[in-house]
């Protein structure tokens, strides 16, 4: 509840400033409609955008849960309902398959904007996207628990299990580890993370066809399979909701967790006593002794339309570039996100992230088809971990569906 | 009634059926018979703020030009209906050449998405919808005998399940089945078995889920039945008495066939929404375990998959499905319509 | 109602054995919301314990983090921070529009399909049966884009008009058994008095008419009222109802959502439905009993 009630401040913070910064946009007509999903962060850049509107400037946000459903038919139309599409890596690719939004340069150009020059996500030399927070799983773990269960904390899933070994039989947790498998898209990124973590490459070079079937993909699975054994045997059932509710009841030492949703966990309310101040918001763990960390980096950022008119196009980028301003920049707002906005200080909750970036992650692919490969990823797992069936033949069953799906939409002959 | 006046009278229902369900309907069957362009790639540097790398896109000019040509991809006739997403027929054709028995072969069945679907729902289907009228009955019945007083409340209570959104289920219920929460708990004390869980395995998932069906629609049933019963003709009930039947056959000779046209609605209208089963296995992320047709079109909608075709094509099937599983009653409803006539 | 005697001279045995079978039956029927509303009234870490269930009964954390055993957090967070009222009015306004235009409607079409004896009439009646078949999630998807090219998307009356659309095979059959309990002198005789058809069904059948109207709107209403599928995806978040309101609450793949928040809403979405039930017992029953239900 807190952070809600931070983020219902910051707006207030942000619309008392709206009369001063209405003049700042530099609008003069146009139209300005958002499409992003809700959380407090994105609603604060709404609320940047919408202190924008005033004279013959309209500024309207859509921020909402099903973003994702409604942004392709909503950028579609030509004039577009939505001028602005906010996106992750992964959800700008369906904008970028169906060609709905088009390049910055001209306006960067015309209008410049107070941003650094890393915040542009540029595609095939133009830029598309520009970036304003970061997000990555990583390992989280309670400081208390390992140290009665006298371990280091782990930098290696070898480490966690190790770990999870000796605190199940230090009786300290029945179910040591936490990780969203629940079955799904939870689940395939799981995979996703530990199979980049061995090294694997999802796709055949220069094709569209999938190459997780190899001893990368089985090793994979057979690491997530051992950290099943110490996690609570409903795994197959449980996403981020139900793990982060263990982790605030006190009942897990060890998980992997969002950064966006770590925040709460160290702000004491609603959790367990002994929680927040024994909790380590740590670093990307490896495998298998590689040392690219086994899981991938996010940004979110914001895209305008290609079918709306030019006079929107840079009314919209205007009203975007004055949301993604430094000056928006304070003690609560810095608590959102990890920001890539200058002027942003890390808070003790960006921790696991930054050592995410700094660990040289890798980024969640923007490739056309690795949406597919999620999909089917996420729906034959749990067959594997389960016990009904061999790592080789889940991992056969994947792609096979995938190709059924790539076929369909033309990614492959 | 004339044509004429028929035409004015059905109007107003056949436009909103015609704009929002018929043309949708025409448009998933279209859909289903096509599939995308084949994609133009060009490969190209990608920078964002944790670095560069080379990967695929797809080339927007020489996709722009295809799409222009062909706005609905390219027709495949019914290949989507065959393909392994679907009715999977290599896939079976090899099954059956290559199964040494039953089980293999069901075993292989089982692992095609559509046919696993297929199982799961009919399962859920005629398992649920009896179970819905025997209970629904049952609670009319019991109901029904009590004191006039206390049937406006436990009309009431009943109603309950019925009435309250979906969405309860899948968040209180969800945990009150957990292990730790109070139903699952006290089902690891009744059993003595302190490791049950509800959700960790494939068979008690799907009693779960039908358990949780038969909670959600008896009181559908219930309320229909407990109508039917005020209507009961008393003239025959008391003959039969006379006639010293016992309460049992008074049950089953007047009771059971007065209230057998209600049993046929409810049967229709449970049979078609147990076939479409989707919430509870979203709700209760059981999709591990159980999955169904209706979520198979949802998993292919995903917000970044967007396997549209597919989904269409999941659709059509559903449809026929539910036609097959009614015919019964169209049938039923045919002799009727010319009886009165 | 008078009590029908099939429980008449009924033995001790049975009586005690029928009113435990009510029993059983209430308990689980009502304990779930009872449970619920009783833990609306507890933190996150009580209603949703990992350690022991019996936590939401004594209320521990309730007591340590507000300082008594029960709280109105959830319902101040869902009702006054994010404006929960808003999603009830909306609500209001597509449950009564839903109901009063697939009732009128509803009742032309399927007191004309109770009168007409052509064969067109039983196809029609099967179409509609068929177009119920259809996968709302599937119809859906395919309003988005036209919506969006005519500028649709969004509003309230959309959305209104996609429900009614979609229920209206349902209220078809259900109107449509029932009409066929009234009978057909009424009107005949009417007609010949030298009423036009619509005159017959204005003057004869509305007056007798309501109890299976009642029973069939409450459906269109519970139908209207608890959809998810339409409403999550055809409504601007100004304009969202109860229901998608309540899935915002919790949260999605990678922010925090808040649980208490929903559980809040979710019993006070339920408490209308109380009150209708509580109203309207009386008409369903009745109105069923008027044969508005028949295979």
């Amino acid at each position: 509840m807190k952070k809600t009630l931070i983020g219902a401040l910051a707006i207030g913070a942000l619309m008392t400033a709206s009369n001063l910064s209405h003049a700042a946009c530099k609008i003069e007509k146009g139209k300005v409609n958002i499409i992003g999903n809700e959380f407090p962060a994105i609603q604060t850049i709404g609320a940047g955008a919408k202190a924008c509107a005033g004279d013959g400037v309209e500024v309207k946000a859509n921020l909402t849960k099903e973003h994702k459903t409604i942004q392709v038919p909503g950028l579609t139309g030509n004039p577009a309902e939505y001028s602005v599409a906010i996106v992750a890596n992964s959800s700008i690719v369906p904008l970028m398959n169906d060609d709905l939004i088009r390049p910055l340069d001209d306006l960067i150009a015309k209008h410049g904007g107070n941003f650094k020059d890393n915040q542009k996500i540029s595609i095939g030399g133009k830029t598309m996207a520009i970036g304003f927070m970061a997000n990555a799983q990583h390992f989280v773990y309670r400081k208390d628990m390992l140290e009665k269960a006298g371990v280091e904390p782990p930098k290696t899933y070898e480490d966690v299990l190790a770990a999870a070994k000796a605190i199940k039989e230090k009786g300290l947790a029945k179910y040591p580890f936490g990780g969203a498998y629940a079955a799904g898209w939870g689940l395939a990124q799981e995979f996703n993370n530990m199979y980049i973590g061995h090294g694997g490459k999802f796709f055949k070079e220069g094709s569209a066809m999938p190459s997780i079937n190899g001893p990368e993909g089985v090793a994979t699975l057979n690491m997530m399979k051992s950290l099943a054994e110490y996690m609570n045997p409903d795994f197959l059932t449980m996403n981020n909701n139900e793990i982060n509710a263990e982790w605030k009841a006190g009942n897990l030492p060890m998980m992997q967790m969002w950064g966006s949703r770590a925040g709460p966990l160290l702000a004491g309310e609603g959790t367990a006593p002994g929680v927040p101040e024994n909790t380590v918001l740590a670093w990307p763990l490896t495998v298998a002794g590689k040392d690219i960390p086994a899981t991938t980096l996010w940004w979110d950022g914001w895209t305008i339309a290609k079918n709306v008119s030019d006079e929107d196009a840079e009314a919209s980028y205007l009203a975007m570039i004055n949301a993604i301003d430094p000056k928006i920049m304070n003690d609560k707002v810095a608590e959102q996100a990890v920001w890539l906005i200058d002027g942003y200080k890390p808070t003790p909750a960006s921790a696991g992230v930054f050592a995410t970036i700094e660990a040289k992650a890798q980024p969640y692919p923007m490739l056309p088809y690795q949406a597919l490969l999620h999909t089917a990823l996420g729906a034959e797992l749990p067959d594997f971990l389960a016990g009904k069936e061999t790592a080789e033949k889940t991992l056969a069953d994947a792609e096979a569906a995938y190709i059924t799906a790539a076929k369909e939409k033309g990614f492959i002959k | 009634m004339k044509h004429r006046t028929f035409f004015w009278f059905f109007l107003p229902t056949a436009l909103a059926m015609l704009l929002f369900i018929f043309l949708p309907i025409i448009s998933v069957v279209t859909q289903s018979l096509f599939v995308s362009h084949e994609q133009v790639f060009v490969e190209v540097e990608n920078c964002d703020i944790f670095g560069c790398k080379n990967e695929m896109m797809i080339d927007a000019a020489a996709t722009e030009k295809l799409r222009a040509e062909q706005p609905l991809g390219r027709f495949v006739g019914l290949a989507n209906y065959f393909n392994r997403s679907h009715l999977a027929t290599s896939e079976i054709a090899t099954l059956w050449q290559t199964a040494e028995s039953w089980g293999t072969f069901y075993d292989g069945l089982f692992n095609l998405p559509l046919y696993r679907a297929i199982i799961f729902t009919l399962v859920f289907t005629f398992v649920t919808t009896p179970s819905v009228i025997i209970v629904g009955f049952m609670i009319a019945v019991a109901v029904n005998a009590l004191n006039q007083h206390l049937k406006g409340l436990v009309i009431f209570f009943s109603l309950l399940p019925f009435v309250v959104t979906p969405l309860v289920g899948s968040l209180i219920l969800f945990w009150m089945i957990d292990a730790r929460g109070i139903i699952g708990n006290s089902l690891q004390y009744l059993m003595g078995d302190p490791n049950l869980s509800l959700k960790a395995s494939t068979g008690l998932t799907w009693i779960t889920l039908i358990v949780y069906g038969v909670w959600h629609a008896a009181p559908f049933a219930f309320v229909i039945f407990y109508a039917g019963l005020q209507t009961l003709p008393q003239d025959t009930l008391e003959s039969a008495m006379i006639d010293g039947a016992s309460r049992w056959q008074r049950i089953r000779f007047v009771v059971i066939p007065h209230l057998m046209p209600l049993v046929t609605f409810v049967a229709l209208i449970q049979l078609m929404d147990n076939f479409r089963v989707f919430e509870p296995i979203v709700g209760f992320n059981a999709s591990a375990h159980a999955t169904s047709l209706s979520f198979l079109i949802y998993n292919d909608m995903d917000g970044e998959a967007r396997l549209l075709n597919s989904a269409a094509t999941t659709s059509v099937l559903t449809i026929i499905g539910v036609a097959i599983l009614l015919s019964p009653v169209l049938v039923r409803t045919w002799r009727d319509w010319n009886r009165k006539v | 109602m008078s009590s029908p005697s099939i429980i008449e001279n009924k033995s001790v045995a049975l009586r005690i054995f029928s009113a435990g079978f009510v029993v059983v039956w209430l308990l689980i029927a009502a304990f779930p919301f009872i449970w619920t509303l009783w833990g609306s009234f507890k933190v996150e870490l009580d209603f949703f314990s990992k350690e022991n269930w019996t936590n939401a009964i004594t209320g521990i954390r309730t007591i340590k983090e507000t300082g008594a055993a029960y709280t109105m957090n959830g319902y101040e967070g869902a009702w006054v921070q994010e404006e929960f009222w808003k999603s009830v009015v909306n609500t209001t306004i597509v449950c009564f529009f839903v109901v009063c235009t697939s009732l009128t409607i509803g009742t032309l079409g399927g007191y004309a399909l109770s009168r007409t004896n052509f064969r067109y009439g039983f196809w029609l009646l099967i179409t509609a049966l068929i177009f119920r078949a259809m996968p709302p999630i599937t119809l859906v998807s395919g309003y988005l884009l036209p919506f969006f090219e005519w500028g649709l998307w969004g509003s309230l009356s959309t959305t209104i008009v996609v429900l009614v659309a979609i229920n209206q095979p349902f209220t078809l059959w259900m109107l449509h058994s029932f009409f066929q309990k009234i009978p057909k002198e009424l009107d005949e005789s009417a007609k010949v008095d030298g009423c036009t058809q619509f005159q017959a069904f204005r003057h004869v059948i509305i007056p007798v008419m309501w109890p299976g109207v009642i029973t069939t709107g409450l459906f269109s209403f519970l139908l209207a009222y608890n959809d998810f599928a339409v409403t999550a995806m055809l409504l601007a978040k100004e304009n969202q109802t109860m229901v998608p309101k309540i899935a915002g609450f919790l949260g999605t793949t990678q922010t925090e959502g808040n649980v208490m928040f929903a559980v809040a809403a979710v019993v006070s979405a339920t408490i209308p439905l109380f009150i209708l039930v509580m109203f309207f017992q009386r008409q369903i029953v009745s109105g069923l009993t008027a044969g508005a239900v028949k295979g």
